[in-house]
C-alpha cells in the first residue's frame, strides 16, 4: 500500500504542488501531553473529494482546524491554495468553506436567519442569496422549519442548515468535519448528491467522517490514526491491497457467534451486515475460523471487502 | 409488573399548529431491544420526551414501567434511564466526579453506591479514565461515561437518543455489546439510529414518517414487506450515468446509490446479475460486478421514507 508522502525537510524542497488545493506538510500539534498532530502529511488535488477517516481522538478534528488556520501549530505548515490560511487574510477566508464539527450557528436566530445573516457575512447579493438559499433549502429539506430558532432544531437538521450556510458563497475549497454525523439516511444521500454537484464544478472538498461506507465515495481517502496518515490512496486501490479475506457468517446464533469470533485471533475485524456479521480475517485461516463455528452451525460465505472492514482490520492491527 | 415495559395509546404531542407525533401506538416488552427510526424532524426525540416524563402528551397516554407519564412523571423518571446525542456531562469534572453526581442526581449514596460506581466504571470499561478529566477524552470514551451515567440506578428502562452519532465502528461495536448485555439480563432498551447497520441488533422497529408510525416490526419482517424484490450490489466506474437509465425500465424496481456502488431492486423473473452487468455495460459503466444481496434495513427506511416523500412531491 502506498504510504502517506514524506514531506521535504525543512525549507529547502518544501515546494507548492501546482494544482494542489490544500496541503498538509508534517502537521505537529500538542495538547499538553497529547500529540493530536503527529507529522501528519497529505495533499488535496484542486477538485478532489478528499475523505479523511479515523477514530475518535485520531486527529481528524485537529487537522481540519489546522488547514483553516484556526490554531497554531508546532511544527509543519498548512497551505490552503498555497497560502498560510492563518496568515491569508480575505483572501483565504473568502476561497474557503468550513463547517465545523461543534455548534456554528446563531441559537437564537432562525434557519431563514441565519441564512441571511452568512449571506450578508460573505456579501453575497441579494439575487443569488434568494436562488442559493431557495435550492439548499428544497434540497436539505428545511423549507418548512424556515422560522424555527436553531436551537430548536433536531441534531440532524442542524448539521443540513451549517452545511447550507458554509456553501452559500460557494466557496473554492470546503471543508466539512463530519457533515453528516446525526443526518438520516435519506438527507445523507441527499447532502452527498449536493456535494458530487459542487465537485463536479470544480469545488475541492475536505471531509472527516466516521462513516465508512462514506468514505468509499470519495476521491481518495486518508485513514487517520494517532495523528499520522496510516493510509493514503484511491478507496478501490486500497481495498484492492486489503491483506486479509473477507466473509459472512451464516446461521448460527447471533450472540454465541459473536463470542466465539471474539476469541479468536485469526479474525481481524467483524461488524454486523444485514442480521448476519461480516468478518475479515487473516489471508489462509478460512479453514481454521469456519472450524471453530461449525460447532455452533454457523458457516462462512466470501464476501467483496468494503471500507469498514478494512478500517477495522487496519486499526486493529496498528493496536497490536 | 406486567410484561410490558412500554405502552404509547394513540400518543399525539402538538407544538402551535406543527403536530410533530400523530396519534402513534406501540409496546414494548420487557427486555426488548426496540428500534425507533425516522428522518430527521420526524418526531422521535419528541416521542422520547414524552416517554421519559419530560414532556406532557397533547393527547393519548403511555405507561412506562408501570407508571403513567401524565399523572406519574417522576416515578417514570426513578425508573429510567436516558442518554441523548448530546451526552450531557460535566466536562471540566474528572470521570468519577461526573459517577458520583448524576448517582447524587438518583439520590445514591453510602457504601452500596461506591461499590455500583466501581461496578459502572468497570463494566463501562473506564477503570483507566477514572480520574481523567471527562473533556481530555475522544468522543468514544465521553460515549460510555454517558451510559453509564444512565444505567447507575439500574433502571428498567433505557432510553438512547442516537447514542452512538459521530462514534467509530470500533466504539460503535463495544457499545452495542454491551447495550445487548444488558437486554438479556432485562433492561428494556428503547434506540434510536441513523446507523442502520446497528439497527440490526433491534428486535422489532418502528418507522417515523412525518410524526406518524408508519411500520413496525421485526427487521426480518420489514425487508420481506418493503423490499419483496431481489436486491442486486453492484460496483464498477461510470455507474451514475449508466445506472439513470436503467430506472425505471420494467422489473427495475429501485436504483438507489449505496457506497460508491448501486443497489438495484429487481423482479427476478425479468433480470439477473449478467443481464444487470450486461445493460449496465451497453450504458456505459466499466468494470462492473454484480453481486445478489441481501436487503437491508436501508433498503427498508429508502423504500417507507423517501419514496412516499417523492411521490407525495409529484
Amino acid at each position: 500500500m502506498r504510504a502517506a508522502p514524506a514531506a521535504a525537510p525543512g525549507g529547502t524542497t518544501m515546494g507548492i504542488e501546482a494544482g494542489a488545493a490544500l496541503e498538509a506538510q508534517a502537521l505537529v500539534r500538542r495538547f499538553g501531553a497529547t500529540r493530536a498532530l503527529d507529522g501528519l502529511s497529505f495533499t488535496v488535488a484542486r477538485g478532489q473529494l478528499f475523505g479523511l477517516v479515523g477514530a475518535d481522538g485520531a486527529g481528524k478534528t485537529t487537522a481540519i482546524r489546522a488547514l483553516a488556520g484556526l490554531i497554531t501549530l508546532d511544527a509543519g505548515r498548512a497551505l490552503v491554495l498555497g497560502r498560510n490560511p492563518a496568515q491569508g487574510g480575505a483572501a483565504v477566508r473568502e476561497s474557503l468553506g468550513l463547517m465545523p464539527q461543534q455548534a456554528s450557528l446563531y441559537p437564537d436566530l432562525s434557519v431563514g436567519e441565519n441564512l441571511r445573516f452568512f449571506a450578508r457575512l460573505y456579501c453575497l447579493p441579494r439575487a443569488l442569496f434568494r436562488e442559493r438559499s431557495a435550492r439548499l433549502l428544497e434540497i436539505t429539506r428545511l423549507g418548512p422549519f424556515l422560522d424555527r430558532r436553531a436551537d430548536a432544531l433536531s441534531g440532524g437538521m442542524y448539521k443540513k442548515l451549517a452545511l447550507a450556510c458554509a456553501l452559500l458563497h460557494r466557496p473554492e475549497v470546503l471543508l466539512l468535519d463530519e457533515p453528516t454525523n446525526g443526518v438520516d439516511p435519506v438527507s445523507r444521500r441527499e447532502l452527498w448528491a449536493l456535494l458530487y454537484e459542487f465537485v463536479h464544478d470544480g469545488m475541492t472538498v475536505l471531509l472527516s467522517t466516521p462513516y465508512m461506507d462514506e468514505a468509499e465515495r470519495c476521491h481518495h481517502v486518508g485513514l487517520i490514526h494517532h495523528g499520522r496518515l496510516l493510509l493514503d490512496g484511491e478507496p478501490r486501490a486500497l481495498l484492492a491491497n486489503l491483506d486479509d479475506e473477507t466473509y459472512e457468517v451464516e446461521g448460527g446464533e447471533r450472540e454465541q457467534v459473536d463470542e466465539r469470533l471474539a476469541s479468536l485471533a485469526e479474525v481481524h475485524a467483524a461488524s454486523p451486515a444485514g442480521s448476519t456479521l461480516r468478518i475479515a480475517v487473516a489471508r489462509g485461516s478460512a479453514g481454521t475460523v469456519g472450524a471453530a463455528l461449525k460447532p455452533l452451525a454457523a458457516s462462512l460465505r466470501p464476501v467483496v471487502p468494503n471500507f469498514e472492514d478494512l478500517f477495522l482490520a487496519r486499526v486493529r492491527q496498528e493496536a497490536a | 409488573m406486567s410484561k410490558l415495559s412500554i405502552e404509547a395509546v394513540h400518543l399525539s404531542r402538538r407544538f402551535g399548529s406543527f403536530l410533530a407525533v400523530d396519534d402513534v401506538s406501540f409496546s414494548v416488552a420487557r427486555g426488548e431491544i426496540f428500534g425507533y427510526l425516522g428522518a430527521n424532524g420526524a418526531g422521535k426525540s419528541t416521542t422520547i420526551r414524552m416517554l421519559c416524563g419530560l414532556l406532557a402528551p397533547t393527547a393519548g397516554q403511555a405507561r412506562v414501567a408501570g407508571f403513567d407519564v401524565k399523572s406519574e412523571p417522576e416515578s417514570v423518571k426513578a425508573s429510567i434511564g436516558y442518554m441523548s446525542q448530546k451526552f450531557s456531562l460535566y466536562l471540566d469534572l474528572p470521570v468519577r466526579a461526573n459517577i458520583e453526581f448524576f448517582g447524587g442526581a438518583y439520590g445514591l449514596s453510602g457504601p452500596d453506591f461506591a461499590a455500583r460506581a466501581d461496578e459502572v466504571l468497570r463494566l463501562c470499561d473506564l477503570a483507566q479514565e477514572r480520574n481523567a478529566i471527562t473533556g481530555s477524552l475522544p468522543g468514544g470514551i465521553r460515549q460510555r461515561l454517558a451510559l453509564g451515567c444512565a444505567i447507575l440506578h439500574r433502571p428498567a428502562v433505557l432510553f438512547l437518543d442516537e447514542p452512538t452519532a459521530g462514534v467509530d465502528p470500533v466504539s460503535r461495536r463495544h457499545f452495542w455489546r454491551f447495550i445487548r448485555r444488558l437486554a438479556r439480563e432485562g433492561t428494556t432498551i428503547f434506540v434510536t439510529t441513523h446507523y442502520l447497520d446497528e439497527a440490526e441488533y433491534c428486535g422489532r422497529i418502528g418507522l417515523m414518517v412525518d410524526g406518524r408510525l408508519v411500520a413496525l416490526d421485526t427487521p426480518a419482517a420489514l425487508k420481506k414487506r418493503y423490499v419483496p424484490d431481489q436486491v442486486l450490489a453492484v460496483r464498477g466506474r461510470n455507474l451514475a450515468e449508466a445506472a439513470a437509465s436503467l430506472r425505471g425500465r420494467p422489473g427495475i424496481t429501485a436504483v438507489e446509490p449505496f457506497g460508491a456502488g448501486l443497489h438495484l431492486q429487481v423482479v427476478a423473473e425479468d433480470w439477473n446479475a449478467d443481464s444487470v452487468a450486461h445493460a449496465l455495460t451497453s450504458a456505459g459503466a466499466q468494470a462492473v460486478e454484480v453481486e445478489s444481496g441481501e436487503p437491508t434495513l436501508e433498503d427498508v427506511f429508502l423504500a417507507v421514507v423517501a419514496r412516499p416523500r417523492e411521490a407525495r412531491a409529484l
